[in-house]
């Protein structure tokens, strides 16, 4: 039962072209399996049957590429996802970073915000957060403008709740936001001081200095070689033992920095530079 | 020694599939030559040592669930991680996806069939095994297109059914078999 209007490998390669050379996005670096199904899956909501009326679509309307854009980058994201990964930064990481006078912290490719929002709950509890900083980047706006709004969806509430509870939070969690009908709000002063900005990991380059960078799930749709790039670019972004924390399945061991790291929690994937 | 048909065996499943997996599994000659991909749909939030229980069952050392990146290797089984996407490249490689859930489901069996169809082709074996959903359907399907060799267990020997049933609806050239014709299968076309 082979779909044929699908839009096979080769024709990706062609939209990658085009969208490369009409909007200066790159993801010919992007891994293809993954891109592919994402691609097709647009194609279809957009009830385009070939890869040419697709193409057509996104070279002549800057709308539907932000949709592309949108579908695409994956922005599927929770509030403390995998609480085990933050009890961890509570008790080998949060120790070492409150050493520093001013900590800076770079979420890179944080979608629409709620992993930000989870260290800033645990900053503040640490009694931290009023000297960090945090620069939060994403390559795609529309998850930016929603991070901004600090409002997430209320329907996970529970879950997310739970997750806090085991990743060893000891406060009560609806005291972080208020409910608004179907949404929640995160308090304010927890995100002031964070500083959303969109940020290419394709393109983009050094920009400051940090003690801990985290950027989960995100390099798991890049190549190997943009992935080398992208670890490189953090490590020249990290302070000396700076931390950098990947997705629970993310590894350094098949990447050009793998030696310049070491892991110092083996299975929530927390790394430390080693000089 | 004859060659293998296949280059990659996948087998999917849901609920009331582990034992018959393990069956299968059990039935692999002892130095089997080809990667074997296991797609079980297991509990989001409740950390699963499925892995390890699965190479205790079956008296080896590990059955590998793969971080991303890691190169397939043959004569290993590994298990899609909880909460992802599990898919394969061109080169040979794992590659994880966070993306939505597809039939309710991450790891979603459609996902990684058709994934691993697209560059294993003929030489792809997709096994589809009880379930309460319809995931692995269209996957099987996928495997069929691009040549592959696709096994259901038969409804009657499902636990839960609907998923053996699903696919069979929509691939009328699947091949419908009992979990012990299935060993018998792999006895004849899986060589070491």
């Amino acid at each position: 039962m082979e779909e044929n209007n699908s839009i096979h490998i080769k024709e990706l390669d062609e939209i990658i072209q085009m969208l490369m050379h009409r909007y200066g996005y790159d993801f010919s670096n992007y891994t293809k399996a993954s891109l592919l199904r994402r691609v097709n899956r647009f194609a279809k909501e957009t009830d385009s049957t070939t890869a040419y009326d697709l193409k057509y679509k996104l070279l002549n309307s800057e709308p539907i590429f932000q949709l592309f854009l949108q579908e695409v980058t994956v922005n599927v994201t929770e509030l403390f996802r995998d609480p085990a990964y933050y009890k961890a930064l509570r008790e080998k990481v949060l120790p070492v970073l409150a050493s520093y006078p001013i900590i800076k912290i770079w979420h890179a490719g944080c979608s629409t915000g709620e992993e930000v929002f989870s260290m800033c709950i645990m900053l503040h509890e640490a009694g931290l957060l009023k000297r960090t900083r945090i620069y939060a980047t994403d390559i795609n706006p529309a998850n930016l403008e929603k991070a901004r709004s600090g409002i997430i969806p209320l329907a996970h509430m529970k879950e997310y709740t739970t997750n806090y509870l085991k990743s060893g939070g000891k406060n009560d969690f609806a005291d972080y936001y208020s409910a608004r009908y179907d949404n929640a709000i995160i308090n304010e002063e927890l995100r002031s001081q964070v500083v959303f900005s969109q940020h290419n990991l394709v393109s983009d380059n050094v920009f400051n200095e940090f003690q801990f960078i985290s950027c989960r799930n995100v390099m798991i749709y890049f190549d190997k070689q943009l992935q080398d790039r992208v670890l490189q670019l953090f490590y020249d972004s990290l302070s000396s033992l700076g931390f950098l924390t990947l997705g629970l399945k993310e590894t350094l061991l098949f990447s050009v920095v793998k030696d310049k790291f070491n892991n110092i929690h083996k299975t929530t994937k927390i790394y430390r530079r080693k000089d | 020694m004859e060659k293998n048909k296949f280059d990659i065996i996948t087998i999917g499943g849901s609920a009331g599939s582990i034992g018959v997996a393990v069956t299968l599994l059990k039935s692999l000659p002892k130095n089997f030559q080809i990667p074997v991909v296991l797609i079980i749909h297991r509990m989001k939030n409740i950390t699963s040592q499925l892995n390890k229980l699965l190479a205790k069952e079956l008296g080896i050392k590990e059955v590998v669930e793969p971080e991303d990146k890691e190169p397939i290797r043959a004569g290993i089984i590994y298990l899609a991680p909880q909460n992802y996407h599990l898919l394969v490249e061109q080169d040979n490689t794992f590659s994880l996806d966070y993306s939505e859930p597809v039939n309710f489901s991450r790891p979603s069996i459609d996902v990684s069939f058709e994934s691993i169809a697209r560059v294993y082709k003929h030489k792809t074996l997709g096994i589809l095994l009880s379930g309460a959903n319809k995931d692995g359907a269209a996957g099987l399907g996928r495997v069929i297109g691009q040549g592959g060799t696709a096994i259901v267990q038969s409804p009657e020997t499902a636990e839960y059914p609907a998923m053996p049933k699903a696919a069979i609806d929509i691939n009328p050239s699947v091949l419908i078999q009992r979990p012990e014709q299935t060993v018998h299968y792999l006895l004849n076309q899986i060589t070491t």
